[in-house]
């Protein structure tokens, strides 16, 4: 027992170091923590702040990004912003998209996807919670992800509130300094601003509101499935380890009168 | 089956008289579950079991997933996007294979090191290691060809690193290379002879799987002690074993419960822990990214490959003598390998009378440096191949090969082994008289 504990904590320790190590290999700025709702074993979104990080998302981002990997139909489910099912269908029909079939555009429908980007330096965000990892702590053993995620939303918001407000021209193009873009500077212009979007529910939407919104919306366009899989990972956890002390007690019995006669 | 003696199957219907005559089936599952085991077993002999556990694990969960997988360039990220977003269950089903994968090499490893620890590869089992080394191999290049078929970037530029290495060989290295990709680059090819291969490698494994067990059922179960089980007769040998079932199958079932609790607890809770996130950026032969790595369990042998630059004396005699055919590149590539083959060969390596790592004062110390060894490499294979990690990394690797090549064989001759317990019955008695202090308060209900 003792020579396996301690080879079971030597190799998470080196997975730790292996993984956390490597994701900590490109320069980044400093990301702060936000407390997402979904954070940590139990985590789950907050229906309201997905609708509003939906608001900014259709306000803003969509004028040059694409979520192709998003049915708008996702955007009614239970584990989404629960949009009402009429109020989804009247969503999707805001946008035109192909159909391969007439030859031409016509409005959207509910198992249609959002559109791609057209612009090639926007680049689709469905996945971009997940492309980006924040955190690599602690000692970058990147481990505290249990409890706070590997740090993606929280980067989006750190890159959407990390303007210094710097420009600088290079080769024809404005570019924008920002302490969390590798390199330090960006070629999107500061997207948000305080008050840029005004919430029907009255809600703070200052720039770091806005930002943490949209981060939580984008988080979801990346992990549809979180709270499903939380809850898989909860049931799983607890119904092993209720099995675990079953098996325990069952070994202890199995193997008694045999110990037993060892020690006599 | 064994040389063990043991109870076999008797059929006592005519039912079972008549099948038995003609297909004696149940005659070998029989002997295979009742198989006597050494009665010492400890907690590192559970390993196995996890093993079967994983290689079924991912077997099932694959071929789900392969019914919902494209394996073409224009759409295989989008596929799983697919099963991640829209098949029921698919999300689980993908981050249990990608979990999975991950602990699959835990166990391996960990079967691996116990193996070298308590002899098990010794006479007469060389060839249950040997074929444990087979599977091995082919574990990684399943792993490998898995990784790649998501098709994000780390997907596309692990495949044309690793599958460069083969390029590294003299003479054919070219067509070598061209073969396994099918082209003159990672393409569509490659993805599709990668996904068929993928899919056609667990079962030759489950075959050497087969073949481990049958070899291991033959000789016996090696045990803590390294002593054997005595065969005099069926009495004799029942004082030294208990037989699989239901003793070590229970034990194996509650300790693979546990394991799968913190699998569990990875998947639901932080399943892109052991990934990367690039890998979530579909594949892009035009932009490659900041550092490329390898999944973890390829990251100690990773280090050994890029110890050998061309700064290295070895590498530079190497080259000079062989007229330069054997360049830095290929001589990692060949150092990569033979970290493997020198791992396969110690059944001839190990020079010592002795058995069990327990009994050879000298042998722990450096068994547990190489083990210290392993986890160096593997840390140093995730770093940026710079100072001062070139450095330490020829130093681990210069340690893995010694210990293999140098310090094991002359262990055998200079180290003054501890006295062995006689038979394995006196082993587990000693054991648990130790222990009746702490035993005998707990009360038992059976009884």
């Amino acid at each position: 027992m003792k020579i396996m504990i301690k080879t079971i904590l030597s190799a998470t320790l080196a997975l730790g170091m292996g993984t956390g190590a490597y994701a900590a290999g490109a320069s980044e700025g400093h990301v702060e923590n936000v407390d997402f709702s979904f954070d940590g074993p139990f985590g789950a979104y907050d229906v309201n702040q997905l609708q509003r990080g939906l608001q900014v998302y259709t306000e803003v981002c969509a004028a040059c990004h694409g979520l192709k990997y998003v049915a708008f139909r996702t955007l009614a489910d239970d584990s989404g912003p629960q949009l009402p099912d009429d109020q989804m269908r009247a969503y999707a029909e805001q946008y035109e998209v192909f159909d391969p079939e007439l030859d031409d555009f016509r409005a959207a429908t509910p198992v249609d996807h959002f559109p791609e980007s057209n612009l090639e330096n926007a680049p689709d965000l469905s996945l971009m919670a997940k492309k980006r990892a924040g955190f690599h702590g602690p000692y970058g053993l990147g481990i505290n992800q249990f409890l706070k995620g590997m740090g993606g939303p929280e980067y989006i918001t750190a890159l959407l509130t990390g303007y210094t407000g710097e420009e600088k021209e290079e080769a024809g193009t404005i570019l924008y300094e920002n302490t969390v873009m590798p390199g330090g500077w960006i070629s999107m212009a500061p997207p948000l601003s305080d008050e840029l979007v005004e919430y029907a529910d009255g809600h703070a939407n200052d720039l770091h509101h806005l930002s943490e919104d949209v981060s939580a919306f984008l988080m979801w366009t990346a992990e549809p499935k979180l709270g499903a899989r939380k809850q898989a990972g909860f049931a799983g956890v607890l119904l092993l380890t209720l099995l675990s002390v079953l098996l325990y007690l069952t070994n202890k019995r199995l193997w008694a009168p045999i110990k037993h006669k060892a020690k006599d | 089956m064994g040389g063990i003696p043991h109870d076999h199957y008797e059929p006592k219907t005519d039912g079972e008289k008549w099948l038995n005559r003609r297909l004696p089936i149940v005659g070998l599952l029989y002997d295979t579950l009742m198989i006597p085991t050494p009665k010492n077993l400890n907690w590192m002999w559970i390993w196995g079991i996890v093993l079967v556990f994983c290689l079924v694990l991912q077997i099932v969960t694959g071929v789900v997933l392969a019914m919902h997988y494209t394996p073409h360039v224009d759409n295989a990220f989008a596929s799983v996007e697919h099963i991640m977003r829209n098949v029921n269950g698919g999300y689980m089903l993908r981050y249990l294979h990608m979990n999975g994968a991950s602990l699959f090499f835990v166990a391996v490893y960990a079967h691996i090191f116990r193996g070298l620890y308590y002899g098990s590869y010794k006479a007469p089992r060389e060839i249950t290691w040997i074929i444990g080394m087979l599977i091995y191999l082919l574990m990684m290049a399943t792993g490998f060809m898995g990784y790649v078929l998501p098709w994000g970037q780390m997907s596309f530029w692990g495949a044309t690193v690793i599958t460069g290495l083969f390029g590294a060989v003299p003479f054919i290295g070219e067509s070598l290379q061209t073969l396994l990709l099918g082209g003159p680059a990672v393409d569509n090819a490659t993805l599709n002879r990668f996904f068929s291969l993928h899919y056609l490698l667990p079962f030759v494994i489950a075959g050497l799987v087969i073949v481990h067990v049958w070899a291991f059922h033959t000789t016996g179960n090696n045990n803590p002690t390294g002593v054997e089980v005595r065969r005099g007769s069926k009495e004799e040998a029942e004082k030294d074993t208990l037989p699989f079932w239901p003793y070590f199958v229970i034990k194996d079932l509650f300790a693979l419960a546990v394991i799968l609790a913190v699998f569990f607890a990875v998947v639901g809770f932080m399943p892109n822990y052991l990934g990367h996130p690039d890998n979530y950026i579909e594949a892009n032969a035009l932009a490659t990214p900041a550092h490329i790595v390898p999944e973890w369990y390829f990251l100690p042998f990773y280090a050994i490959l890029r110890a050998f630059t061309s700064e290295v004396w070895v590498v530079q005699i190497a080259s000079f003598v062989t007229g330069g055919i054997i360049d830095a590149k290929f001589f990692g590539v060949l150092a990569m390998f033979a970290a493997i083959v020198v791992m396969a060969l110690v059944p001839w390596l190990d020079t010592s009378s002795v058995r069990s790592g327990r009994y050879r004062p000298m042998f722990k110390w450096w068994f547990w440096l190489l083990v210290f060894d392993f986890f160096a490499l593997m840390w140093l294979g995730a770093m940026p191949a710079e100072e001062p990690y070139a450095s330490l990394s020829l130093i681990a690797t210069t340690y893995w090969f010694a210990y293999f090549l140098v310090i094991m064989p002359l262990l055998g001759v200079i180290e003054k082994p501890l006295p062995q317990p006689a038979t394995i019955e006196e082993d587990f008695e000693a054991h648990y008289a130790e222990n009746v202090g702490g035993t005998k308060t707990i009360a038992n209900p059976a009884e």
